[in-house]
């Protein structure tokens, strides 16, 4: 089953929809409640990163028997030094986003813990793309 | 401890997930950090918070927390109270600080995660 959807940069009301729509997907196929939790907070970091960074995005879920596999291509600034970025407690977030309880440098590493397979690319001033895959 | 405990506690009172009351929490985390309670792996949760966002309702979503309570005096607007509803979650507004009303609910019993 191929999903898709799209992100706007800068706007917070919407961030977490596309991980609140596959978390009832994956309640109904049935998947155990920490394998959803783990595979939604995953999600729900990449989103609020696209929002928090980027000018737009877009998710591309694929759920199989065995897997689900999000890509999350965003359009924007890009991350000049990935290994720098992966360390807890690196930002470059505005006050906005502090204020909206994120921006503490969590983001790129919790998604790590929370995915079985995890992939990332980044072009300055093009953008990031995400790919994460967790085995049900 | 029971929701209806808590409330007692804290002098909170229950905007929504009332019949939730009698439910038994086993642990208290209190944040203001939606980054830092993302990390959490940990089952029947209260999440003590004075971020009183939309934010804040959806990485409860997220993490399977049903228990908030709003500290400080903090208010949930519409948009978080239908999101809540939605999620069957349990939300308290409380007047304390944080510091506070995370005190005597350790006093009292309820534990932290770590």
């Amino acid at each position: 089953m191929k999903l898709q959807f799209t992100i706007e940069g800068g706007n917070f009301s919407n961030a977490g929809h596309a991980a609140s729509e596959i978390k009832k997907m994956l309640k109904q196929l049935g998947i155990e409640a920490r394998c959803i939790r783990n595979i939604v907070i995953a999600m729900y970091e990449a989103e609020v990163n696209v929002v928090a960074h980027a000018f737009e995005g877009q998710i591309l879920v694929d759920i199989e028997t065995d897997k689900i596999t999000t890509e999350i291509i965003d359009k924007g600034p890009g991350i000049p030094d990935i290994e720098l970025a992966m360390q807890e407690g690196y930002s470059t977030a505005s006050k906005k986003v502090r204020e909206m309880g994120f921006g503490a440098g969590m983001g790129l590493p919790n998604i790590k813990k929370n995915t079985d397979e995890f992939y990332i690319e980044s072009t300055v001033n093009s953008g990031t793309t995400l790919k994460m895959i967790n085995y049900f | 401890m029971q929701i209806s405990k808590i409330c007692q506690l804290l002098s909170a009172r229950i905007i929504c997930g009332e019949e939730l009351s009698t439910a038994q929490i086993e642990r208290g985390y209190s944040s203001d950090l939606m980054s830092d309670v993302l990390t959490l792996d940990t089952d029947n949760l209260l999440l003590i918070t004075g971020m009183c966002n939309l934010q804040t309702i959806r990485t409860s979503e997220m993490a399977d927390i049903r228990f908030i309570v709003f500290v400080r005096n903090k208010k949930v607007n519409d948009d978080m109270l239908a999101l809540a509803k939605e999620n069957n979650l349990c939300i308290l507004e409380s007047p304390f600080t944080l510091f506070k009303a995370s005190g005597i609910l350790y006093q009292a019993g309820l534990k932290p995660v770590y």
